[in-house]
C-alpha cells in the first residue's frame, strides 16, 4: 500500500504488477526529456558552424557532454518504455517475447555506443587522433 | 499467448468505422512520433555521435550523406531534419497535454478539442521558428 495518494493506492495492482511504476517513470523522464531535448536544439541551433572542429569543441565541454549523457539515459529509458507499451498493445503471441527482448538489446546497445562516443570525444578532442 | 480467434465473431469498430476527431488523431500521432524517433532517430543520432568519436573523416563520411558540397543540407538532410524536429515538437505538445490530462484536467469536450488543435499549431510552430532561424543564420 502507498502514502494514500492516488498513485501509491494502485501501485503494484494490475496484471503485470508494476504498471503504476512504470507509468510514473514515464512521466519523469518525460520531465527531464523537455528539458534536454530543447537545450540539445537551442545548442545545436546557436552553434557558428557544422564542422568537425566546432562541434567536437563543443562536446567536448563538460557543460555539453554531462547534460549529452544525461539526454541519452533519460530519452533512452523514455523510448524503451514507449515501445514496450505499443509492442503490449500490438503483439499476442509469441513475437511479443521476441520483439521485447529485440528492443532491450537495441536500447541497452545503442545507448552504450552514445555514451561511449560523447566520452571518447570529450576525453580526446584536440588531441591527436 | 496464441493468438486464435473465432472468424465467425463480428469484430467491435476500429479506425475504419469511427469518424475522425482531433483528439483521437493526436493521440495516433503521438504514439506515432515517438516510435519514429525512438527508431529513425535514434538510429541517426547515434550514428552522428559514432562518426564524431571516429575522427574527421568519419564524422565527414556521414555529413556528406545529408549535404551538398557547399555545406548546405541536400534533400535527404531536409527530410530527416525537417521529419525529426517536426516529430519532436508534436511529440513535446501532445506530451505535455498528456501531463494536463494524467491530473484530470481538460476532459470537457470542447476545451479537449481546442487543445488537441493547438498540439498541431504548437508543432508546426516551433518547427519552422527553428529552421528558420537556421536558414536566416547560414544566409545572413
Amino acid at each position: 500500500m502507498g502514502d494514500g495518494t492516488e498513485l501509491g493506492r494502485v501501485r503494484g495492482l494490475g496484471s503485470a504488477h508494476q504498471g503504476a511504476e512504470g507509468w510514473w517513470h514515464h512521466k519523469i523522464s518525460a520531465g527531464s526529456n523537455l528539458v534536454l531535448v530543447l537545450w540539445f536544439l537551442l545548442s545545436i541551433a546557436l552553434l557558428p558552424a557544422y564542422d568537425y572542429p566546432t562541434i567536437s569543441a563543443w562536446l567536448a565541454q563538460p557543460w555539453a557532454a554531462v547534460p549529452m549523457i544525461l539526454l541519452v539515459v533519460s530519452v533512452f529509458y523514455h523510448f524503451h518504455h514507449g515501445l514496450t507499451v505499443v509492442i503490449e498493445d500490438y503483439q499476442h503471441d509469441h513475437t511479443r517475447f521476441v520483439l521485447l527482448l529485440l528492443l532491450k538489446y537495441f536500447t541497452i546497445a545503442t545507448a552504450t555506443l552514445a555514451i561511449f562516443s560523447i566520452l571518447k570525444v570529450a576525453f580526446t578532442a584536440g588531441a591527436a587522433l | 499467448m496464441a493468438n486464435v480467434r473465432n472468424p465467425a465473431r463480428p469484430l467491435s469498430p476500429h479506425l475504419s468505422i469511427w469518424k475522425w476527431g482531433p483528439s483521437m488523431a493526436v493521440s495516433i500521432v503521438h504514439r506515432a512520433t515517438g516510435s519514429g524517433m525512438a527508431t529513425v532517430g535514434t538510429i541517426l543520432f547515434v550514428w552522428w555521435l559514432s562518426a564524431m568519436a571516429s575522427g574527421p573523416a568519419a564524422y565527414g563520411a556521414f555529413v556528406d550523406l545529408f549535404t551538398v558540397s557547399s555545406g548546405k543540407l541536400n534533400v535527404v538532410g531536409y527530410i530527416f531534419g525537417i521529419g525529426l524536429t517536426l516529430s519532436f515538437f508534436q511529440h513535446m505538445a501532445s506530451g505535455v497535454r498528456h501531463l494536463f490530462l494524467d491530473a484530470g484536467a481538460n476532459f470537457e469536450l470542447g476545451a479537449n478539442k481546442r487543445t488537441a488543435l493547438a498540439t498541431f499549431v504548437v508543432a508546426v510552430v516551433a518547427t519552422s521558428a527553428f529552421w528558420l532561424f537556421l536558414l536566416e543564420k547560414s544566409n545572413g
